[in-house]
């Protein structure tokens, strides 16, 4: 009974609850025979914007106004980036990885050191910085399409055990996330700073040193994101990271992580992302387009931030 | 009722009492301010100052007790502003990134019409150069960047200034707290004109000569009460001083001061301007006291924050925080007791930076027992917890720490004496073992539990005080200018 | 000399157009007549719309990430709508600036982030827009083509909207009673609720009035494309937001500036044509837009610890 009203309290279930609910009504209408195809075109799908979703969750944690806006242009440079290393070559993968990884470091000591140099809230920082890494990508991906090594964009587009080999790399990155939020020291910070940053800084958190830290690490999530995401697609698109924008951060929110700060769940962020692509499948089933498809969408966010808002003024 | 009388009164609060939990804030006051007088309001810290004066301004509803504006009995803020009373609060309230004209707009309502920003400007002119004349403020500036003091006279000047409906009584709370002497001069002037005139002013100030100079009538408050309220005229500065003190012939320090041994643990020059120094050695508990705003939150948060770094984490930290303003920058509101105890010593408690729940576990139990946190379970969030022992987890915060040094910043305001005497006791034994405590507290009875104690006047030390000297006198006779050691 | 933070705020977004301007010119003389002149800004127009509707909602302190998808579904309406039956067209962007004014009411009421919320609304009028313009395609209504292609004496009709929008915002904005208290709620907003007016009404009148000017931007738009599409203005959102930070304003604070966000916008518009000038790939441009941002931003920086430390003397 307790483990019930236990499991009624996370916010996560929620998502996940809606995800099933959306899953069922899909399967449902095709009669049953799109059960398993669904669910895998649905993991494969959801497990990209799991991977960038994780890193604006850290982001979102620190507090109101912490928000990465560079995540599109990010995936997409190191998308290119990584596939002119590689240049269809097996043998370069691992060095393809780490151009992606390097270009995430990068960007995000970037964005850190223009908030922190210029003084300027996170969001025209971040946005500043993904101009010029869009101009960036633009530049090193003109010419011809390059595709993935072989082997690398076999590897993303097939399965292990009938669950597709992204889904499984974003529930590895999912699990070491979780870890590091609820067991770390780091994890504490963050969800600290989140809370009042000035309460931090004088409980002796090194607030700065986390934040920075924190962008870093969104950064190289949405690389990482970009590699596989073109690996993936058999190629770099100049407009590939475009729709992670607001997905990254709509599936946070409907994740159960608090706006405000402070609060943020990693299973929350599979529901939300299952859910996201769910809808999507289940208005195109059902003959919808893709308008009432976005307007649905839209009216959900702001449906979940308001129930959200109002839990928070009752406590 | 005397007809006559009641028509005199601008504002009557009779009986009032408020209290903030367990704290008494006014207890059954009765102020009176009439028509054509100046009234001094003055108290040291806790005295019930500004409950009173929120009290009148209809900010705030008393528990107890009627507040009538002319002999009517009314309420709230509309009400109290429909009555002509006006307020310059403390802290500056005027909306930075607004021209002078346009703050006046903002605060007048009944400023309409096309030509609104001519008719604010010559009002807020006009009254300037009433008030300070031979001033330079433009007021076509933004208020933001006007210097701290003009925007003080700004403020001053829009409050008294009026449009239809002149205001009748200006409550003035530490007005001439950034103005220098010259400028302070000419608002007490023009109090004194402004009150022949037939206004009325309540002047609260930590400068006694401007209320032995100005105020017609003075009155003083103590714990929550009016304990004297007499013609100016029948006051010296001395007998004002001891009028804020207690009745009762006071003890000393309860603590003998303690033989200083080796260097100083902490040694902080903290206004260029003056060459004192805050130091403290290793045990020692040195007290911060004065009347509150005085710079003490500032000093403690400058020897902190330049002791701190904010990048790389440090394994031993030098120097604990504890909080006075739980809400503010004290407790992590969305996390459980034993989290907000731990956070300040997560690095002692985990291995590999993975934090280790039983270790965690442990000295939450450990110091849930010691310090006596009434709660079934360390997991249950903070905000479960009464404001007393929410204090004193964060109390534990920092003792929980390798810390030699804590800083606390005024954190017993508003905790059950109960409560109180648990935490003096932790903190005497933790001085004795080596510790050293930088106290800033607004209560007189934990000044006396210092072995030495700084006194704060306008961001400064005043006086320093040790062992025996630390009196109530004393320290109130140097948190007032012009108040002489007694 | 003594010289206010706004005026500092407006010289460098003033120079670095000026700056931009002579450079443009000294590349391409023949920029620096009628038609060059009207080629390099023709696009600043309804970019300078939206900037000022960006503007009022951040003189609120809050923020609008749904600008560019609603100034794609403004569009569309006048490409429809507005177009073939004026009546109804007119009634759909009504409703639009009241669901606008209504958002600013529920921001506040409901406490909610306003970053989210328009996050939402982002995806709702873009949805509105695809439905509307599935494909490309519409037609801009004669008066509004008329508008945008007039061709005035001595100045390009670009130079003169420009100028109109940026004198009639600033007397809406700095200048009325409205404007004055709108930007106190973004100052200081306990001490206006002190005087006793109501936050509410100030913040719907915000955003009102923001959904009003974007309206515009769409009519505007059309008026220069000549038919529409749902993803016609997508890149206005962060455009608007970086038009608003270029001519002087500020995220929070109520610190905005009218004449600088027009200013702001010309300037983006003509950092595109200045690289294609100096023969820099099209590839930069996007680039190029940031890195001025970035260079005004830090001039700022530079300028207001000057200031500062001017002031400490």
């Amino acid at each position: 009974m307790s483990a019930v009203r236990n499991l009624g309290s996370r916010p996560w279930i929620w998502s996940f609850a809606a995800a099933a609910i959306v899953w069922v009504a899909t399967v449902w209408f095709t009669g049953g025979s799109s059960a398993f195809g669904l669910s895998q075109a649905t993991l494969t799908f959801a497990a990209f914007s799991i991977i960038v979703g994780v890193g604006q969750m850290f982001v979102i944690t620190l507090g109101p106004g912490n928000i990465d806006l560079s995540v599109p242009a990010t995936m997409t440079l190191s998308g290119t980036l990584a596939l002119k290393v590689m240049d269809v070559q097996d043998g370069m993968i691992l060095v393809g990885l780490l151009v992606a990884v390097l270009v995430g470091v990068a960007i995000g000591i970037g964005n850190y050191a223009l908030i922190k140099l210029l003084r300027i809230p996170p969001i025209i920082a971040t946005l500043s910085m993904s101009f010029i890494v869009q101009s960036f990508a633009i530049w090193t991906n003109r010419g011809l399409r390059i595709k993935p090594p072989e082997m690398l964009s076999s590897f993303a587009t097939s399965y292990s055990f009938g669950i597709p080999n992204v889904a499984l790399i974003a529930l590895l990155i999912s699990t070491v996330a979780w870890v590091l939020l609820e067991k770390s020291i780091y994890g504490r910070w963050i969800s600290a700073i989140g809370q009042s940053s000035f309460a931090a800084r004088m409980a002796g958190i090194p607030v700065d040193g986390t934040r920075f830290v924190t962008y870093v690490l969104c950064a190289v999530l949405a690389a990482l994101c970009g590699y596989l995401l073109a690996s993936f697609s058999g190629g770099a698109a100049l407009n590939m990271g475009a729709e992670y924008l607001l997905m990254s951060i709509a599936v946070v929110v409907i994740g159960g992580t608090a706006v405000a700060g402070g609060n943020s769940n990693v299973p929350g962020i599979w529901g939300a992302s299952l859910f996201m692509f769910l809808v999507v499948s289940m208005l195109n089933t059902y003959g919808f387009g893709a308008g009432v498809r976005l307007i649905l969408t839209g009216l959900i966010i702001i449906a979940v931030i308001l129930a959200a808002g109002g839990r928070k003024a009752v406590r | 009722m005397n007809e006559i009388a009641h028509e005199q009164e601008v504002v009557a609060a009779r009986g009032v009492k408020v209290a903030f939990g367990a704290v008494r804030a006014l207890d059954g006051a009765d102020l009176v301010i009439r028509a054509g007088e100046c009234v001094g309001l003055v108290g040291h810290n806790g005295a019930g100052k500004s409950t009173i004066v929120n009290v009148i301004n209809g900010g705030l509803t008393p528990h107890e007790g009627t507040i009538s504006y002319g002999g009517e009995v009314a309420q709230g803020i509309t009400a109290s502003r429909a009555h002509g009373v006006r307020c310059v609060f403390q802290e500056l309230s005027l909306c930075p990134n607004l021209t002078v004209a346009e703050n006046a707009r903002v605060m007048h309502s009944d400023l309409t019409g096309t030509g609104w920003r001519k008719q604010a400007l010559a009002l807020v002119k006009q009254q300037l150069s009433d008030i300070f004349p031979g001033h330079t403020i433009d007021c076509e500036s933004v208020v933001e960047d006007l210097t701290i003091a003009e925007r003080q006279m700004v403020e001053i000047a829009i409050s008294f200034g009026a449009v239809a409906d002149r205001p009748r009584l200006v409550i003035l709370d530490e007005p001439t707290s950034s103005l220098d002497a010259g400028l302070a001069g000419q608002l007490m002037a023009y109090v004194r004109r402004f009150v022949e005139a037939g206004g009325s002013v309540l002047l609260i100030s930590h400068i006694l000569g401007e209320i032995l100079s100005t105020s017609n009538r003075i009155v003083v408050m103590k714990d929550g009460k009016v304990v004297a309220d007499k013609p100016a005229s029948q006051f010296q500065t001395r007998s004002l001083v001891e009028a804020m003190g207690s009745v009762v012939r006071e003890q000393g320090s309860d603590r003998t001061a303690r033989v200083r041994t080796g260097d100083a643990v902490l040694s902080k020059q903290l206004n260029p301007r003056s060459d004192s120094r805050l130091e403290a050695y290793a045990g020692e508990i040195v007290g911060l006291a004065g009347l509150g705003g005085h710079g003490q939150t500032e000093a403690l948060l400058e020897i902190y924050l330049s002791a701190n770094g904010n990048w790389w984490p440090t394994r031993e930290p030098k120097m604990a925080f504890v909080a006075g303003d739980r809400g503010l920058n004290g407790t992590f509101s969305l996390w459980s007791i034993l989290k907000n105890l731990s956070v300040s010593s997560l690095k002692a408690l985990s291995s590999r930076s993975m934090i280790s729940d039983g270790r965690e576990a442990e000295v939450g139990d450990r110091w849930r027992k010691r310090i006596e946190i009434r709660t079934p379970d360390m997991d249950n969030p903070i905000l479960s917890l009464s404001g007393g022992n929410q204090q004193k987890v964060l109390f534990a915060r920092a003792l929980v720490t390798t810390s030699k040094i804590v800083l606390m910043d005024d954190p017993m305001r508003g905790v059950d004496i109960g409560t109180k005497q648990e935490v003096y006791e932790i903190l005497r034994s933790e001085a004795s073992a080596g510790r050293t405590f930088i106290w800033y507290s607004t209560e007189m009875d934990e000044i006396r539990l210092c072995d030495r104690v700084y006194v704060f006047r306008d961001g400064a030390i005043a006086a320093e005080l040790v062992g025996e000297e630390i009196t109530e006198a004393n320290v109130l006779a140097a948190s007032f200018a012009g108040g002489v050691a007694v | 000399m003594k010289l206010s933070s706004g005026a500092i705020r407006l010289v460098i977004p003033a120079a670095s157009l000026a700056v931009l301007l002579a450079a443009v010119f000294y590349m391409q003389p023949r920029a620096m007549s009628y038609t060059g002149l009207n080629l390099l800004f023709n696009l600043a127009v309804p970019i300078a719309l939206a900037t000022i509707a960006q503007m009022l909602i951040m003189s609120v302190n809050d923020l609008d990430l749904s600008m560019g998808t609603f100034v794609s579904f403004t569009a569309c309406v006048t490409a429809t709508f507005l177009q073939s039956s004026p009546a109804i067209g007119i009634l759909i962007l009504a409703g639009a600036i009241a669901a606008y004014a209504a958002l600013g009411v529920i921001i506040h009421v409901r406490q909610l982030p306003s970053i989210v919320v328009t996050l939402g609304m982002s995806f709702v009028w873009g949805g509105l827009a695809v439905l509307l313009l599935p494909s490309p395609g519409g037609a801009a209504p004669g008066w509004v083509r008329w508008i945008m292609t007039a061709k005035p004496p001595l100045v390009p009709v670009a130079i003169v909207a420009s100028v109109i929008i940026a004198a009639s915002t600033h007397l809406l904005v700095m200048r009325s009673s409205l404007g004055v208290l709108i930007r106190g709620v973004g100052g200081n907003q306990r001490s206006v609720e002190r005087a006793g007016w109501s936050i509410v009404w100030l913040r719907a009148a915000a955003y009102a009035m923001a959904g009003f000017f974007a309206v515009l931007a769409g009519i505007a738009l059309v008026g220069l494309t000549t038919s529409a599409d749902a993803n016609i203005a997508l890149r206005y959102t962060l455009l608007s937001i970086a038009g608003v930070i270029l001519g002087g304003g500020e995220f929070v604070g109520g610190r905005v500036s009218p004449i600088g966000a027009v200013i702001g916008a010309l300037t983006l518009t003509l950092a595109g044509s200045f690289l294609s000038f100096m023969r820099i790939s099209p590839d930069w441009q996007i680039g190029a837009q940031g890195a001025i941002l970035i260079v005004v931003l830090a001039l700022r920086l530079f300028l207001n610890r000057l200031e500062k430390r001017e002031k400490n003397r």
